[in-house]
């Protein structure tokens, strides 16, 4: 027997942005009950839940939610994978309806993050009274910042002047203008955290975090949630027509982790599992690069969308500046990225990150994308890697034609 | 009796200061840290390997913020030394990029850190322009 098809019925994303008004569990309802109804259907009809959150402490975020909108007993799965979280709650419903276990099931991800400062790779302690080795390393004190860089900023940027590097090209001002970009975009989203246009100068004149990114360069931290309904494709022919044409379906879906290489443990390497999983995502939903029309990529500083651009095989390898320059990301190019604003300006609510993509691609799929809509959309990819490391990526079709 | 000790266990002081790593038997791969096995091969022979002092800068960022405690800007990058990478801050370079290069040849120097109560110093390594 053939495994199931995999669809989207409904999704949803919230606001992005400060919510002091809003909690954690407020913030994963909202985002629930509205993908719930986007679908068409309630709690009651689904067999599995998943879910991910990161920085609210240890809660088994799953049963949080069906505490708060409807415990009905099915099975749930709290996931953790980083940036990459979202986009493995969902592919947990995914293998399940696959498998044959589920008909329906709900992903949610949900953060709150306003206000948090730099995240950093490690804890620091301080200086002892007496020299004291601890870790791994035997360090007698934290190394972030004496040897090298833990903070977020700092180990991309890192990983976007080695592309630069290698292969030439890439400095301060052109990856500042790619943060130009996801600005400008962000104008025509109005749940993105910042919708506000800026200049070049206004970019790299900006506060320097982590040479070259500034901070409007970086993700912005804020708060949101976003929650996808799943369905398999028998179970799909018997809802309603509209039903029908509005999901999407899931053509690919896949996560990796990062394969051992000289120096990943040393600089995290993004690009080698980026790499296999959207060869293995092309590969699974039967289209390539050329297929697509827009891309949501993990832009968590403007460093890393250069690099992904040659991951996720838009460009030639190697080629990545000149693609950019070429204006093809741009909305009106001809391989829109993060049209959403990405997460310099829609923002990274990190648990969330890999279901909100997902709902960005599917609003242009299903033509509901008012000002912003790519017209005509018909496929798209969503991709998310998370540090330590995952990397999600996720191929869309809509389901119109 | 020992007045002054490395900041990590893989570094080793002295008249030639340098870096030492754990090269897997079976593999090759080089690690810094305690290792249960290696991450290539799953191997769980290794043998202590000193890595070269000299290197070339294979890629850098400028930290502006920072831990308390921790002195900023400064340089952090990621160091070829003869095809073993090592993670350390560039220093003896001001830093702006406009010193510091991609590319460019490094050499590991080493300077103290601090005293702990007991007068003890912690020497750790960085990685300086080599002329
Ligand atoms: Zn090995």
């Amino acid at each position: 027997m053939a495994s199931e098809d995999v669809f989207i019925l409904g999704i949803k994303m919230t606001k992005f942005g400060k919510h002091k008004e809003l909690d954690t569990v407020d913030l994963a309802t909202e985002a629930t009950l509205a993908a719930l109804a986007d679908g068409g259907v309630t709690m009651k009809d689904m067999n599995i839940i998943s879910a991910g959150n990161l920085m609210g402490g240890a809660l088994p975020i799953a049963q949080v939610i069906q505490k708060a909108c409807g415990q009905t007993g099915i099975p749930a799965y709290n996931v953790s994978n980083a940036c990459a979280t979202g986009a493995t709650a969902l592919r947990v419903v995914g293998m399940s309806i696959k498998a044959g276990e589920s008909d329906f099931g709900l992903a949610v991800g949900v953060e709150k993050l306003a206000g948090a400062g730099l995240l950093a790779g490690g804890s620091r302690k301080s200086d002892g009274k007496s020299w004291e080795r601890s870790g791994r390393y035997g360090a007698v004190a934290g190394v972030d910042g004496r040897i090298g860089t833990d903070i977020m900023p700092g180990v991309f940027a890192q990983i976007g002047m080695e592309y630069g590097h290698k292969y030439g090209g890439a400095n301060f001002e052109l990856f500042a203008e790619i943060s130009r970009k996801n600005h400008f975009h962000s104008t025509l989203n109005p749940l993105a955290a910042y919708t506000k246009e800026m200049s070049l100068e206004q970019i790299m004149g900006d506060i320097m975090i982590a040479y070259p990114n500034t901070r409007p360069m970086c993700s912005a931290n804020c708060d949101g949630a976003a929650a996808a309904v799943l369905v398999s494709g028998s179970k799909l022919k018997t809802l309603s027509q509209q039903q029908q044409r509005r999901a999407v379906k899931v053509s690919a879906s896949i996560l990796t982790s990062d394969p051992y290489e000289e120096a990943c443990q040393v600089l995290p390497n993004v690009n080698t599992l980026t790499r296999a999983a959207a060869k293995q995502a092309y590969e699974q939903a039967g289209v390539g690069p050329e297929d697509l029309d827009l891309v949501e990529l993990h832009d968590c500083f403007a460093t890393a969308e250069l690099v992904h651009y040659d991951n996720l095989m838009l460009c030639e390898e190697g080629n990545a500046v000149d693609f950019f320059k070429s204006g093809a990301t741009w909305r009106t190019g001809s391989m829109p990225v993060n049209v959403s604003g990405g997460l310099q300006s829609k923002g990274h609510p990190i648990a969330a990150t890999g279901i909100a993509n997902v709902w960005e691609v599917c609003h242009h799929l299903r033509g509901e994308a008012g000002p912003r809509q790519i017209e005509g959309a018909k496929v798209g990819l969503a991709h998310v890697i998370g540090l330590a490391s995952a990397c999600g990526v996720h191929i869309l079709e809509s389901n119109t034609a | 009796m020992s007045d002054s000790i490395p900041f990590v266990n893989y570094l080793v002081l002295g008249d030639d200061p340098h870096l030492v790593a754990q090269e897997c038997k079976a593999c090759g791969a080089r690690f810094f840290d305690r290792r249960n096995a290696c991450a290539g091969c799953s191997g769980t022979e290794f043998q202590s390997v000193d890595v070269p002092t000299q290197g070339e800068l294979r890629t850098f960022t400028i930290v502006a913020f920072a831990a308390p405690g921790i002195e900023v800007p400064f340089v952090s990058g990621i160091v070829d030394c003869g095809g073993t990478s090592v993670r350390a801050n560039i220093v003896n370079v001001e830093p702006s990029p406009e010193h510091v290069k991609l590319g460019m040849p490094v050499k590991l120097t080493t300077f103290p850190i601090g005293k702990d109560e007991e007068g003890v110093e912690a020497i750790n390594f960085g990685f300086e322009p080599a002329a």
